[in-house]
C-alpha cells in the first residue's frame, strides 16, 4: 500500500468495552494504539443515549454483573455507581413477589428459601473456579505447549479438589439444562422463573435445553450475580474506559467506520475506513464480531476454507429485543413501593412459561407471551429523565433474528404491542404513562452496534463454542490464522456481558507474543 | 409423503451401448455410480494397445465441476496449492488441493476453457468443500459430470487417428493444453492430457453425440490399432508414469479417520506443486509450518529388482531385521515396456532420498504355497514412462 498515513504498533478496530480495555492495555504497555469507532460515541452496545426528548437509556447493554475485577485492578477503572447490590424481584401478578439478594431469598417456603442457600453456594463455588481460566486464554488441546498442559492439568485438578461430591455435581451440572436442576429443588415457581431467566438471557435457549447451567454459571463469574448500574448508564463504564486508554496514550477516533482489514502477503497490514483513508500497522485487533471480521472485514479469500466454513457456521442469532419506554411518572404494580422500582424486575411467572416463551423462537416466531427483565434506571439515576419523570428499560425476550417475514416496522410494532400489554398485565396503568417507546429487535441491534445477528455474546455461548472452541476451534487464543490479526470482542473467550475479560485477555497474549504478534 | 423414486441401478455412460457391443469378458465395476469396464478382452492387450497404438477410455464419470463467476481465479487460486495466475485460458493443470492442515483433500486436472472459466476434474466427489471454498466469493460452483461425455484416447497413434478424424490443427496443440473443435455442429472440445504418461488426448462433448463421436473415432483409428480399453489396463499404465491415484497411493483427507494417515502434497513428493509464493491457500499456514519442521513421510518411486510385482509390500531400510521397516509399498506393477519391476511407496523421512538404496518383502504364491523374498529396490525420481513423444509438438505420426 502506497498512500498509508500513519503507522501505528496497534490498530484496534471497534471501541465497543473489550476493544477499550484492549486498547487500554496495550498503550499502557508502551504501544503506540489508534481506536476506530463507527459510530460517534464509544462503547459499542454498551452506551447511554437519548431514545426521546429528555430521555436517556443504556442502549443495549443494561445491568452490569459481570465486570471482570482483573480488569477494573489493571487500569485503575473509576466511575460512579447509581446502584449496587441490586435485588432481584420476581414479580406475581397478585403481589406476592419473590425476592432475590445474594444467597437470600424471600418470599418462598423455608425449605425453598434454605435450598437455594445450598443451590447459591454451590454455583457460586462452581463459577469461581471458572473465573480465573475466564480471565486467561484458554489452552489448545492440540500441540501441546508446557504451559497449556499445566493449565488443563490445573483445571483438573481444581475440579477434582471440589471433593468428590462437588466435583460429581460439577460434572453432572455442567452440560445439562437448568430446568431439571430447579424443579428438582424448588417448589416456588417464580423462583424457578427468575432463575430459568438468568440462564438464558440474551441467548437462543430455553430453560430445557442443554447447557443452560453453563450459562447461568457464566453470568456468576465475576462478582457472584451481583447486579449494580452505572450513574449515567453504560457510557460512564465505557467513557471511564475510553479516558483509560487515552491516559495511557492510546488515539482514539469516532465517526470512523472501517470498511476493511487491509492484507498485505498474507497478513494484517492496516485498516483502511469508509472515507478511505488508510492506517498501516502489522496489528490489527478487532473488536467486532467474528462472522464480520471474517466475513466483511478481511474477505474470506484470505484465510482458509476450513476455517471459513467454520467462522459461517457460528451459531449466532439474537433472540432478546431491547424496550425503551419513556414515562410520565413511575407505574402502580401491586406490592411494590417506589424505591422497588429502582430494582431488577423479571416477569416470569414460572419455568414453563420461559420454555414456552422459547418454543415459538424455533420456527421464527416472537413469544407472544414473553419473558421480561425490566429496569426503570431513572429511579437511582436521575441524569436519565426529566425530574419527576421516568424511563423503562427492559430485555423482552423471545424475538428471533430470522423472524418469519423479517423486522417489519410492522412486526417491530406488533411486538412492542405484546411487549407493553405484558407489563400491563402488572401494571395497568402502565400504558397510559407511556410517551415514547423505542424497541430494539434483533435485527435492529445488529445495525445500530454492528453485531452479526443481532446477540450480544458475539455467538452462541454453548459448549461448543465455549473455552477452547471459542469462536472456533484453531483459533481461540484471540490470534486469528492470519497473522497480524487478534480478536478482541465477546465472539472471543470467554464471551459476552459487560466483562472486560475477552479485550484483557487479548492484550495479554499479544503483548505476551512481544515481537511475535 | 410419498416414497421417492431413488434410481437404485447404475448409471451408464453415454458410450455404453458401444462399449457393451465391444466387451467380450463382461468385468465392470462402479465408478461413481457408473458402470465402467475393469477390461473389455484383456488387460494385457489393452495395455499393449496403449503403449504400441491406441486405447480409447471413458473417463465420463470423472466427477467435472464448472467454476464460473468473476472470483472464479481467486477462488481457484485459494483452492488449489499452485499458482492458477499462471494457467491461461486454453491450458490446464495438475493440481492438488488441501485442508487447512495440509493433508490432500484429492487431486486433479483444472481446464481454464476460457477466461474466467473453469473445469476441475477429479476422482472424488467434492461439492461439500467446493462450496465451503465459495462462502463470501462471487463464483458460481456446478456440478457437470453428467452433462459431459469424455473419453481418453491415448497412444503413439492418437495424434494420427485425430488427424484422420479430420481435426485440423490439433497438430499445435502442446502437452496441458486445449482447443475447440467441430464436430457433427457441436462443440468437441479437445485436450492434450491423461493418465498414461504417453502421448494422448481427451475428448469431451455433448453426451447427445457420444456414441457419434465413438462410432466416428474407431472408424478413424482402424488402421491405427484403436481399442477399447478398461481400468486394469490404464492402472498399469498410470504405475508407470509414476501418476498417483486416490484411495491407493493417498488417502483423501476427508476419508481418513486416524491421526496421520492422510498426506500433505510435500509428504506425495508434489513440492512442485506447492507454491510458498502465494500468500494464501488453503493449507499454506500448516505446509509452511511442515516444510520448517520436516516432513514425516515421503513418497518413492521404486526400481525393485526381480519380476515378482512388490504388491503392499512393507518396505526395509535393511535386508534383514523387522526393526529396519520404514513404509510400505501402495502400488507395483511388472513394466512390459521398461522391463523393470516397478513400485510407488510411502516411507518415513529420512529414508527414501533419491539413489537410496531399500529392501521390499515380496510375497508371492506358486502352486498354493507362499513364498516369501526379499528384493533389492532402488529409489529413483524420473517417472520410468516418459517418451519423448508425450511432448512433441506436433506429433509424429505412426
Amino acid at each position: 500500500m502506497t498512500e498509508m498515513t500513519e503507522r501505528y504498533d496497534a490498530i484496534v478496530v471497534g471501541a465497543g468495552h473489550n476493544g477499550l480495555v484492549c486498547s487500554a492495555l496495550l498503550a499502557k504497555a508502551g504501544k503506540r494504539v489508534l481506536v476506530l469507532e463507527a459510530k460517534e460515541l464509544v462503547g459499542g452496545a454498551a452506551i447511554t443515549r437519548s431514545f426521546a426528548d429528555g430521555y436517556s437509556v443504556s442502549a443495549c447493554a443494561h445491568l452490569l454483573y459481570q465486570l471482570q475485577p482483573s480488569v477494573i485492578k489493571d487500569l485503575g477503572l473509576k466511575f460512579d455507581y447509581a446502584a449496587t447490590d441490586m435485588e432481584t424481584i420476581a414479580l406475581s401478578p397478585n403481589g406476592q413477589h419473590v425476592r432475590l439478594a445474594g444467597n437470600r431469598v424471600d418470599g418462598v417456603g423455608d425449605a425453598d428459601a434454605e435450598s437455594y442457600k445450598g443451590f447459591y453456594k454451590r454455583m457460586n463455588r462452581f463459577a469461581d473456579l471458572l473465573q480465573p481460566y475466564m480471565n486467561k486464554a484458554p489452552a489448545r488441546l492440540a500441540n501441546f505447549s508446557t504451559g497449556d498442559l499445566l493449565m488443563l492439568a490445573r483445571f483438573g485438578l481444581d475440579i477434582r479438589m471440589l471433593g468428590k461430591t462437588e466435583m460429581r455435581e460439577f460434572i453432572r451440572l455442567i452440560g445439562i439444562n437448568i430446568f431439571d436442576e430447579l424443579v428438582e429443588r424448588f417448589d416456588n415457581p417464580l423462583l424457578k422463573g427468575a432463575l430459568s431467566v438468568d440462564a438464558v438471557l440474551g441467548t437462543h435457549l430455553g430453560p430445557r435445553s442443554p447447557n443452560t447451567i453453563l450459562t447461568y454459571l457464566y453470568r456468576l463469574c465475576g462478582n457472584h450475580g451481583s447486579i449494580s448500574v452505572p450513574k449515567g448508564g453504560m457510557s460512564s463504564v465505557t467513557g471511564a474506559l475510553a479516558d483509560c486508554a487515552r491516559n495511557f496514550g492510546a488515539t482514539i477516533r469516532t465517526g470512523m467506520p472501517v470498511k476493511r482489514i487491509v492484507i498485505e502477503n498474507g497478513r494484517a497490514a492496516g485498516v483502511e475506513t469508509t472515507s478511505g483513508e488508510t492506517f498501516s500497522s502489522w496489528l490489527v485487533v478487532s473488536n467486532a464480531d467474528p462472522k464480520s471480521t471474517i466475513m466483511d472485514l478481511v474477505s474470506t479469500r484470505h484465510v482458509e476454507t476450513g476455517f471459513t466454513r467454520r467462522v459461517h457456521n457460528i451459531r449466532m442469532r439474537g433472540n432478546a429485543a431491547k424496550l425503551h419506554l419513556a414515562l410520565d411518572g413511575l407505574p402502580t404494580i401491586e406490592g411494590l413501593t417506589d424505591e422497588d422500582f429502582g430494582e431488577r424486575l423479571v416477569l416470569a411467572p414460572d419455568e414453563n412459561y420461559v420454555e414456552r416463551a422459547f418454543n415459538p423462537a424455533k420456527y421464527g416466531e416472537f413469544s407472544p407471551n414473553p419473558m421480561l427483565e425490566v429496569t426503570f434506571p431513572s429511579v437511582r439515576d436521575d441524569s436519565l429523565a426529566p425530574a419527576g419523570r421516568h424511563v423503562l428499560s427492559a430485555i423482552v425476550q423471545y424475538a428471533p433474528y430470522e423472524l418469519k417475514g423479517g423486522w417489519t416496522d410492522a412486526a417491530r410494532d406488533e411486538f412492542a404491542k405484546v411487549a407493553l400489554s405484558k407489563l400491563a398485565e402488572y401494571a395497568p396503568d402502565l400504558p397510559q404513562r407511556v410517551t415514547a417507546t423505542e424497541l430494539l429487535t434483533p435485527a435492529d441491534i445488529e445495525k445500530e452496534f454492528n453485531i452479526t445477528g443481532g446477540h450480544w455474546h458475539h455467538g452462541e455461548l454453548t459448549l461448543d463454542q465455549f473455552l477452547f472452541v471459542r469462536p472456533v476451534g484453531g483459533a481461540a487464543q484471540y490470534a486469528m490464522p492470519l497473522d497480524g490479526l487478534y480478536l478482541c470482542g465477546a465472539g472471543a473467550h470467554p464471551g459476552g456481558g459487560i466483562s472486560g475479560a475477552a479485550g484483557r485477555n487479548a492484550a495479554q497474549v499479544i503483548l505476551s507474543r512481544g515481537k511475535a504478534a | 409423503m410419498t416414497v421417492q423414486d431413488v434410481q437404485q441401478d447404475r448409471k451408464k455412460s453415454p458410450f455404453y451401448s458401444r462399449q457393451a457391443k465391444l466387451d467380450k469378458v463382461n468385468q465392470w465395476h462402479e465408478w461413481k455410480g457408473y458402470s465402467s469396464a475393469d477390461s473389455f478382452y484383456n488387460a494385457e492387450l489393452e495395455y499393449f494397445a496403449i503403449r504400441n497404438s491406441t486405447g480409447v477410455f471413458d473417463l465420463t464419470p470423472m466427477t467435472k465441476y464448472r467454476i464460473t463467476g468473476p472470483d472464479s481465479l481467486t477462488y481457484i487460486d485459494r483452492l488449489v496449492t499452485r499458482d492458477m495466475h499462471k494457467i491461461k485460458p486454453g491450458r490446464v493443470a495438475y493440481a492438488v488441493w488441501c485442508d487447512d492442515q495440509g493433508q490432500v483433500i484429492d487431486d486433479g486436472t483444472i481446464f481454464h476453457l476460457k477466461e474466467g472459466e473453469y473445469r476441475l476434474c477429479s476422482q472424488e466427489r467434492h461439492m461439500e468443500w467446493l462450496l465451503a471454498a465459495a462462502i463470501g466469493m462471487d463464483v458460481d460452483v456446478k456440478e457437470e459430470t453428467a452433462d459431459i461425455a469424455a473419453l481418453a484416447v491415448q497412444g503413439p497413434t492418437s495424434y494420427s487417428i485425430l488427424k484422420t478424424l479430420g481435426l485440423d490443427g490439433v497438430e499445435n496443440l502442446k502437452l496441458f493444453g486445449l482447443m475447440n473443435f467441430d464436430f457433427e455442429g457441436t462443440v468437441l472440445m479437445v485436450s492434450r492430457t491423461g493418465f498414461t504418461g504417453d502421448l494422448g488426448y481427451e475428448l469431451w462433448l455433448d453426451p447427445s453425440k457420444a456414441e457419434a463421436l465413438w462410432d466416428a473415432l474407431f472408424k478413424a483409428g482402424k488402421n491405427y490399432g484403436i481399442m477399447a480399453i478398461g481400468t486394469e489396463a490404464l492402472e498399469q499404465s498410470r504405475i508407470e508414469a509414476g501418476y498417483l491415484a486416490a484411495y491407493e497411493d493417498f488417502l483423501p483427507a476427508a476419508a481418513t479417520v486416524r491421526a496421520g494417515r492422510s498426506r500433505s502434497p510435500l509428504e506425495l513428493g508434489l513440492s512442485w506443486l506447492v507454491d510458498f509464493k502465494k500468500a494464501n491457500f488453503n493449507g499454506r499456514r500448516a505446509l509452511a509450518e511442515e516444510k520448517r519442521r520436516g516432513s514425516t513421510w515421503r513418497l518413492v518411486k521404486l526400481d525393485v529388482e526381480g519380476n515378482k510385482p512388490a504388491t503392499h509390500s512393507y518396505i526395509y531400510s535393511k535386508k534383514r531385521g523387522r526393526k529396519s521397516q520404514v513404509g510400505f509399498v501402495t502400488s507395483a506393477a511388472w513394466s512390459p515396456i521398461c522391463k523393470h519391476n516397478l513400485a510407488i511407496g510411502t516411507v518415513k523421512m529420512p529414508h527414501g532420498a533419491v539413489g537410496d538404496t531399500l529392501w521390499v518383502e515380496i510375497y508371492y504364491q506358486r502352486e498354493m504355497h507362499w513364498s516369501r523374498m526379499m528384493a533389492q529396490a532402488e529409489v529413483v525420481d524420473k517417472p520410468f514412462w516418459n517418451p519423448e513423444r508425450r511432448r512433441v509438438t506436433p506429433p509424429g505420426p505412426y
